[in-house]
């Protein structure tokens, strides 16, 4: 199996016309496939979104992280890049969706693409994507243990607001992904947004796994839990799959 | 990141980063996951200078215990007699 792939810088058009960076990973294989936006959490567009990028071109999706903090300008170190934004208090929900409306843009307007786009955010990222699969055309939306989408807003950070008043405008499967030890979200805020989906009678399903906490997916970090992370991708090779295919 | 909290303050004093001393003018205080750190969420401090551009960063990022020791240890040096800021030093910023 030709697993040969192209992963690359690029740079397009964002909210506001602003020009931003992302990065691409594509298989160079012919054929016309779905696509994958990838929404990095706050702590930056680092090295692990980036290798996820590639997970998913190798899988046989197109797939693109937009750098949600391009504006901060160019060849800033990713986490220098988070440090200012989060001192300036984070990037506006407005924003976000914005640069990732344009990478939704990007990966339907390739040759390859088949008609089919869906998003995946994790932590900040996690959160974000609520707000794209009730705002954005995307096909399935996976939210990886996602803050804040039920809770009160940081005074410091103000632009993170909850999100849950958005469900009934959920137009997409949800894919949700969390950890039974995690405090952000808690088990108790998972089972708030579980209700909010099941009352506005959404397509989704949740997967809560023992002896994870918050960031299970991260390689390098102690929280990291294999057993979560083999069965969590299992789940969205088969969610995507469903929903991104044909 | 997921905690989400985030205090920030101006600061008077110098810090060593990448490119060498810099004057720091700004710091940010927040728990969440660090860049480094093993563990999945840290204290994270950002002493800063805007001025200079966002590399301009000294980061830390502690475990809880460490940081909290850390703390006590600042708290209990400057509760010695006669360690405040001098205004003098306030105008070189």
């Amino acid at each position: 199996m030709d697993t040969s792939l192209i992963a690359e810088t690029l740079y397009f058009a964002g909210h506001g016309g602003d020009q931003i960076e992302a990065y691409a990973a594509r298989p160079l294989t012919e054929g016309r496939r779905g696509g994958v936006v990838l929404i990095h959490h706050l702590p930056g567009y680092d090295r692990e979104t980036k290798e996820f990028a590639r997970r998913f071109a190798d899988a046989g999706y197109d797939a693109v992280c937009p750098n949600l903090y391009s504006r901060v300008g160019v060849d800033i170190s990713p986490d220098d890049a988070a440090a200012a934004v989060r001192a300036e208090g984070g990037v506006s929900d407005e924003q976000v969706m914005g640069d990732v409306a344009a990478s939704l843009a990007y990966l339907r307007g390739l040759d390859s693409n088949n008609g089919k786009v869906g998003t995946i955010g994790h932590c900040s990222g996690g959160r974000q994507n609520y707000l794209v699969a009730a705002t954005l055309p995307t096909d399935a939306a996976v939210i990886c243990y996602p803050g804040l989408i039920v809770g009160e807003s940081p005074p410091q950070l103000p632009t993170m607001v909850p999100l849950i008043d958005h469900t009934p405008q959920i137009a997409c499967p949800i894919l949700g992904l969390f950890g039974n030890d995690d405090q952000f979200p808690t088990p108790a805020q998972v089972d708030e947004i579980e209700h909010a989906l099941r009352e506005a009678g959404k397509d989704y399903e949740f997967h809560r796994y023992d002896g994870a906490g918050h960031g299970f997916f991260s390689p390098d970090k102690t929280s990291y839990r294999v057993e979560a992370v083999l069965d969590g991708w299992d789940r969205i090779w088969t969610f995507f799959a469903k929903n991104l295919v044909g | 990141m997921c905690t989400y909290e985030t205090e920030t303050l101006s600061v008077t004093g110098s810090a060593k980063g990448p490119s060498g001393w810099f004057r720091a003018t700004d710091a940010s205080v927040y728990f969440d996951h660090p860049v480094h750190a093993l563990d999945d969420h840290t204290l994270n401090v950002d002493i800063r200078r805007p001025a200079d551009g966002p590399a301009a960063r000294v980061a830390l990022e502690l475990t809880a215990d460490s940081a909290r020791e850390l703390a006590e240890a600042i708290l209990r040096i400057l509760g010695e007699p006669g360690r405040r800021s001098h205004s003098g030093v306030e105008s070189s910023r």
